[in-house]
């Protein structure tokens, strides 16, 4: 392998790791952090269907936002729902065709969706960018690492977007690259593309994996802990208690 | 009438142009030595605060999953910058809910997150919006947290629900147990403890007051409506906010509700050691002090012998009563299981209205054109009957059941959406009256709204606290004070009287 090669696959390595047991680590501390009282707001369904139906609405449509404020509903949800699609046409760049769901993310629908989604992602978040440049109380609320966020997003996409319209990088070059740190070199090592673009792009993607688990980007796995959100509205019914409310319970029946 | 510009009322609700610092002069008075021990908080600013300050965080966020999740997963999306009364009607930037929470955020980052503590060590924690914990901080924590009145908009409005409430909870306990708490909060909780209410009025003066209350209904109508206090073996109890024995117009509520049970023919009575719904305890955010008052109602329903617990009209109270009463002073195995625990005074009312047992005429409201404020924490805390919504619902049953003129104000001010009076969460006292008053605009432009649309004379609630503030307020933007009124003032005045027997 080339040196490069090297640096990026170790870089690979090291992000996914910081990665993954980072958002794992947070998931486990909200898992484990007691809620002690009902506290979602209502009204709220009274049942567990309820509250995934609800939880759906807000992941899938972002309905509270969209009561909120029409502007960045429809860039935020724009630019999450173009991510979305990215990230399947990027699929292809990993699996391989035996993969079972190889079939859809090879469908020329899929692919064509997510490359013009990259457009969707560029101008969402250039939307989002002027709400935080334009509207003050936006400005306001706003530290150098919201805008910095934003500006690594739309790095990510600008190259993305560069590479599927202007100059194509060697797919079948970087596919092997891809597959060969994935399957941890047991087909053999294979040399990355060097190619600026790609290099930039992967560097920066690189960049957001680590910057997840220590940032505000934790809201995806946060939102499905927001006790206003996924509690049963039941407190009548069946009484809710933590750990640490039924110790003050039972020290005041020993004494 | 006031050393502070009143709002003018715009047609809408309008967004203001942002202003810093404008309301940061205002800060309630602190909790004396006295105030702070029956509570068991220091009684002046301990010893090394900073360092107390930021452990007590570090123990809140490991108690509260919401704290937790909330000061790590907002984006500062911006969408809740204009839901709350107090930024509309103050255009202080921290009253922006987001910004209100990152007063506390802030020192979150600056020494529980990598990134805070990273920036920090190369001088310039402001990169990721971290901060140390000093003097300014805890003096701008001290103001805008006594300027929330923990009413929940901005939840409805947050795209992963952050509560801005649960932040001033937090912020207000880390704050007593370094020794700086708001006297009256503190000292309400305090009287609680030691008489049994808010308004420290003791058992005597109480059983005066009912019996006078008696002697009027009695001159009023010629029946002998009972008021009970401590009657053993009564089946229903009634908890009550302690403004409802003497406050105007809380007091016609209370009247109502006597006149219900007496519809009724139900054996029911009052305690004068649980003589109080409000929970204060929820305001400061102390698990243990609002733990310690809702046990009082235990108490008394054990010692009373009762099958039932009904609540008064109250807000924040019913939000204590209705989601963590169960929680805190439960289970409930003794209590009749045939019926909820506890119960609203309007779902009582609405079942028997449902059952036909109530008639009411509704000419006798007739002189009033009518308007609901719902509360906040009724609305987005809590619910009635048992369907989701069901506490909006059931209190407009119950003035449309009883008046024959009712108009709902805008639909982005009521409901889910409504307006907080400006006076709750603990800010119902003189020394913060400018952002009472302040806070109060938005509901008061959706008052007048219908006023100016539909001649609508009053407006009705079902909580001490905003019908307190109302009365306070509307002065302030040209209506009078007794234009705030207790859904069951209207039951009262339209109920039939022995029915039965007739
Ligand atoms: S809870 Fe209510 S008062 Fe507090 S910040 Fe949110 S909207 Fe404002
Ligand atoms: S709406 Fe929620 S996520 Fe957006 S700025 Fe406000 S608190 Fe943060």
């Amino acid at each position: 392998m080339s040196a490069l090669s090297v640096f990026y696959a170790i870089l690979f390595y090291v992000a996914t790791l910081i990665l993954v047991i980072g958002v794992v680590r947070k998931i486990t501390q909200y898992a484990r952090t007691p809620a002690p009282l009902k506290i979602p707001t209502t009204p709220a369904p009274t049942t567990q269907t309820g509250v995934v139906l609800r939880m759906a609405r807000e992941v899938v449509l972002f309905s509270s936002l969209f009561k909120s404020n029409k502007w960045t509903w429809i860039f935020g949800w724009l630019f999450h729902f173009s991510l979305l699609l990215a990230f399947f046409r990027h699929l292809r760049y990993a699996l391989t065709p035996d993969c079972f769901i190889w079939p859809l993310i090879d469908l020329e629908l899929v692919q064509a969706a997510g490359k013009y989604a990259g457009l969707g992602m560029a101008a969402g978040l250039v939307g989002l960018f002027g709400r935080r440049i334009f509207v003050d109380r936006v400005r306001y609320i706003s530290s150098p690492s919201d805008y910095f966020m934003l500006i690594l997003l739309l790095a990510i996409a600008a190259s993305g977007l560069s590479m599927s319209f202007v100059s194509h990088p060697d797919i079948v070059n970087l596919k092997g690259f891809i597959l060969s740190l994935i399957t941890l070199g047991w087909n053999g090592w294979v040399n990355m593309p060097t190619d600026g673009l790609l290099i930039t792009h992967l560097t920066l993607v690189i960049l957001l994996m680590i910057i997840f688990p220590i940032s505000k980007l934790l809201h995806a796995p946060g939102v499905f802990f927001s006790p206003t959100r996924n509690q049963v509205d039941n407190p009548r019914e069946k009484r809710h208690i933590s750990p640490w409310g039924k110790a003050l319970d039972d020290a005041e029946a020993d004494a | 009438m006031a050393d502070f510009e009143i709002p003018v009322l715009n047609e809408y609700t309008r967004t203001p142009d942002l202003k810093k610092g404008v309301m940061a002069h205002l800060k309630p008075f602190v909790a004396k030595e006295v105030l702070q021990q029956p509570l068991n908080f220091p009684g002046e600013l301990v010893e090394n605060w900073e360092e107390k300050a930021v452990a007590k965080l570090g123990e809140l966020k490991g108690k509260y999953r919401s704290l937790q999740v909330f000061l790590d997963i907002c984006v500062k999306c911006g969408a809740c910058t204009d839901k709350c009364h107090y930024y509309l009607g103050t255009s202080d930037a921290k009253n922006m809910p987001v910004a209100r929470q990152d007063l506390l955020r802030q020192v979150y980052r600056r020494y529980y997150t990598f990134a805070g503590k990273f920036w920090a060590k190369l001088g310039m924690p402001w990169m990721v919006g971290a901060k140390d914990m000093t003097k300014d901080v805890l003096d701008d924590w001290y103001s805008y947290y006594h300027q929330c009145s923990q009413c929940r908009r901005c939840s409805v409005y947050c795209p992963y629900g952050i509560d801005t409430a649960e932040i001033s909870m937090a912020a207000r306990e880390i704050m007593d147990s370094i020794g700086v708490g708001q006297k009256y909060c503190n000292e309400i909780i305090g009287k609680v403890y030691k008489i049994g209410n808010n308004l420290g009025l003791p058992e005597p003066a109480l059983a005066d007051t009912l019996e006078g209350l008696e002697e009027e209904v009695k001159a009023d109508t010629g029946v002998d409506v009972k008021f009970p206090l401590d009657v053993k073996g009564a089946d229903i109890l009634l908890i009550t906010p302690s403004a409802d024995f003497f406050a105007e117009p809380h007091v016609d509520g209370l009247i109502g509700y006597a006149k219900v049970f007496h519809e009724a023919g139900v054996n029911w009575t009052m305690s004068s050691y649980a003589s109080e719904a409000a929970n204060f305890g929820m305001f400061i955010g102390s698990y243990e002090n609002m733990r310690r008052i809702s046990r009082r109602i235990r108490k008394a329903a054990l010692d009373l012998g009762v099958k039932r617990i009904v609540f008064g009209e109250c807000g924040h109270a019913w939000r204590v009563a209705y989601s963590f009463l169960n929680t805190l002073a439960g289970p409930w195995d003794f209590l009749d299981p045939r019926y909820p625990v506890p119960q609203h005074i309007c779902e009582f009312t609405f079942d028997l209205m449902k059952q036909g047992k109530l008639e009411f005429d509704k000419s006798q409201n007739d002189h009033r054109v009518m308007t609901y404020h719902d509360s906040c924490n009724v609305a987005r805390a809590s619910r009635m009957g048992d369907k989701p919504g069901g506490q909006m619902t059931i209190p407009r049953e119950i003035i449309k059941a009883t008046c024959n003129n009712f108009h709902d104000m805008p639909k982005d001010t009521i409901g889910e959406a409504t307006f907080c009076c400006g006076g709750g969460g603990g800010l119902l006292t003189d020394d913060l009256m400018e952002v009472r008053v302040k806070g109060a605009q938005p509901r008061m432009e959706a008052l007048k709204n219908v006023v100016d649309n539909n001649g609508v004379t009053h407006m009705a609630a079902i909580c001490a606290i905003c019908k307190a503030q109302f009365t306070k307020v509307l002065p302030y933007y040209g209506f009078t004070m007794d234009q705030i009124v207790s859904v069951h003032q209207l039951v009262s005045d339209a109920i039939v009287l022995n029915r039965k027997t007739d």
